[in-house]
């Protein structure tokens, strides 16, 4: 796949025209929910998905050789042996013997450049999210080949280890904590079923087919955006409306509810990179 | 031994090793708030005590959802949270529906990349259907579409209402719906102006 070839098909200003025609059939008088409005957007944009392109970009900076060390990532262990990237996403987070940690995707990504490439932590974490312009993370698209290499694997996230038991019940215990000025926890927005806050349908994720369809959609390529964003940027965004600090990419508490939510959507096929609003 | 015995052996030990990880669900939650505090930084006028919990949002939260809380819990909170409400000083409870309108709108406000010195919005429109115009509406909370039109304007329902809005969970327990005077989200000011959304009769809401 060539990548100017991939920009021409579906060059930006065509995306700002459907998105613009979408809004404004919004506004009318037909009251359609934004799940039926992306449902149609996507049907105008079989050409596609931009996701591609963080995609291709992951798969050169995963094979090649980088950091003080002057190695790949191929040899970092995503939980089925080194370098076995097939599916690896779809059983994680998970226990990893060697950090004796449970680790998300992203967490363990970070772990490699450290050990095998050399990277120091800072260096590694700097930069977790894209800023919608010019300056693109390299993490998101790492994440973006890890993720697609997944796709059509059923999700299957084990809580064998004790740690990641523990891990489990935490990420619930979060889920459900209320706190802030509002009141809100993740169960205020996602607790229940068919509901919606403005026009934005809300998945109940504690129910398998609503956490299944949210889950195994993430990453997703923003339409709004300009951006790819990852799991990982959606909770750091939802703590945001729900009034929280800032949520520490890679920390013990997003790696807890990353599993809880992971495990919740058990038996669904991963589908992501997908495209959203 | 042989492989089938092996297995079970090594089943039984991962039970066992399961079981002492367990933990209770006071411990979880005392477990889960320290991972929390490291887990988060504070930027603006998000700082980490908004991890802590009033009395209220820890009974809700052991809980989970509102539908779950025993009733004698729930009467108890309620009570508790009704003594709290302050009720403003001159007496009046309404004020300006145009403002109560644009309040309702904007879902601005206590968010780390918020400007704190800017009044919140209250975005009943996020979770309430309020006037037939918006159509971009949520369904978290029930319809408020005439509310004033079906209930009256009579002392008793203003009063009522400027104490829902001011602490939601005066009168429902574990409410998903801020607790907008309780937590210092809206001004008195700004309570009475959507009371007023609510039950003026040239409100939107009415029509
Ligand atoms: C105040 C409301 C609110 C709270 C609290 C909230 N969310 Fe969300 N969440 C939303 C909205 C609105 C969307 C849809 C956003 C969109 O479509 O742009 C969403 C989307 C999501 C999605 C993606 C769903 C999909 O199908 O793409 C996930 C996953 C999610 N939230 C998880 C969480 C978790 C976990 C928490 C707690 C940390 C949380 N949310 C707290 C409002 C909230
Ligand atoms: C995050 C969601 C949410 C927001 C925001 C919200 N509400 Fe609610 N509201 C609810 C829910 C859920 C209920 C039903 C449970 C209850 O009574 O507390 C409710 C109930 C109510 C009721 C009681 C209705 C009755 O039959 O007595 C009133 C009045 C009300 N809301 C007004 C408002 C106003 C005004 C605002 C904005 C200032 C607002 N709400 C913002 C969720 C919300």
């Amino acid at each position: 796949m060539e990548e100017s070839r991939k920009w021409a098909g579906w060059s930006a200003i065509t995306v700002a025209a459907v998105f613009a025609a979408s809004i404004a059939q919004m506004a009318g008088a037909q009251q359609r929910t934004a799940v039926e409005d992306i449902a149609r957007y996507r049907e105008l944009l079989q050409d596609g998905n931009p996701a591609e392109l963080w995609e291709l970009r992951g798969e050169t900076l995963w094979k090649t050789k980088r950091g003080p060390k002057g190695v790949s990532l191929e040899g970092c262990d995503l939980g089925l042996g080194s370098g076995m990237v097939k599916g690896a996403y779809a059983a994680m987070p998970r226990y990893f013997a060697d950090a004796d940690r449970v680790m998300d995707l992203e967490t363990r990504l970070v772990h490699c450049m450290v050990t095998l490439q050399g990277f120091s932590l800072a260096d590694a974490k700097k930069q977790p999210f894209g800023n919608g312009t010019d300056r693109k993370s390299d993490m998101e698209a790492l994440v973006a080949f890890i993720t697609a290499e997944s796709k059509g694997v059923p999700m299957n996230v084990g809580i064998t280890h004790p740690k990641e038991q523990e891990a489990f019940q935490i990420g619930r215990s979060m889920f459900f904590h209320r706190g802030g000025p509002h009141d809100f926890a993740c169960a205020t927005c996602h607790g229940e079923s068919n509901k919606r806050i403005r026009l934005q349908d809300l998945p109940n994720l504690l129910e398998p087919g609503d956490a299944q369809r949210a889950y195994t959609t993430w990453p997703a390529y923003r339409v709004s955006q300009g951006e790819l964003r990852t799991f990982q940027w959606r909770l750091y965004d939802c703590f945001r409306q729900q009034r929280f600090p800032e949520l520490e990419f890679t920390s013990d508490g997003s790696i807890a509810l990353t599993l809880f939510l992971a495990r919740n959507a058990n038996g669904g096929k991963f589908n992501a990179p997908a495209i959203k609003r | 031994m042989t492989r089938k015995t092996i297995l079970a052996v090594i089943a039984a030990m991962a039970l066992i090793a399961g079981c002492a990880t367990m933990m209770s669900d006071a411990e979880v939650s005392k477990k889960s708030l320290q991972v929390m505090k490291s887990s988060f930084k504070e930027r603006g006028q998000a700082k980490l005590d908004r991890l802590d919990q009033d009395e209220v949002q820890a009974a809700c939260s052991l809980y989970g959802t509102p539908d779950k809380v025993p009733k004698d819990v729930a009467q108890r909170l309620e009570q508790g949270q009704l003594k709290a409400v302050r009720y403003p000083a001159d007496g009046k409870f309404v004020g300006d529906w145009k403002a109560g309108e644009t309040i309702a709108q904007s879902g601005a406000g206590k968010q780390f990349n918020d400007d704190p010195t800017r009044p919140s919005g209250a975005n009943c429109y996020a979770c309430h259907q309020l006037s037939k115009q918006e159509l971009s509406f949520g369904t978290i909370g029930p319809t408020l579409l005439n509310y004033g039109k079906l209930r009256g304007s009579s002392e008793e329902t203003r009063k009522y209402t400027y104490a829902k809005v001011y602490n939601s969970n005066a009168f429902s327990a574990c409410s998903n719906m801020p607790r907008f005077g309780h937590n210092g989200i809206l001004t008195e000011q700004q309570i009475k102006d959507v009371v007023a959304l609510l039950l003026d009769p040239e409100s939107p809401v009415n029509k």
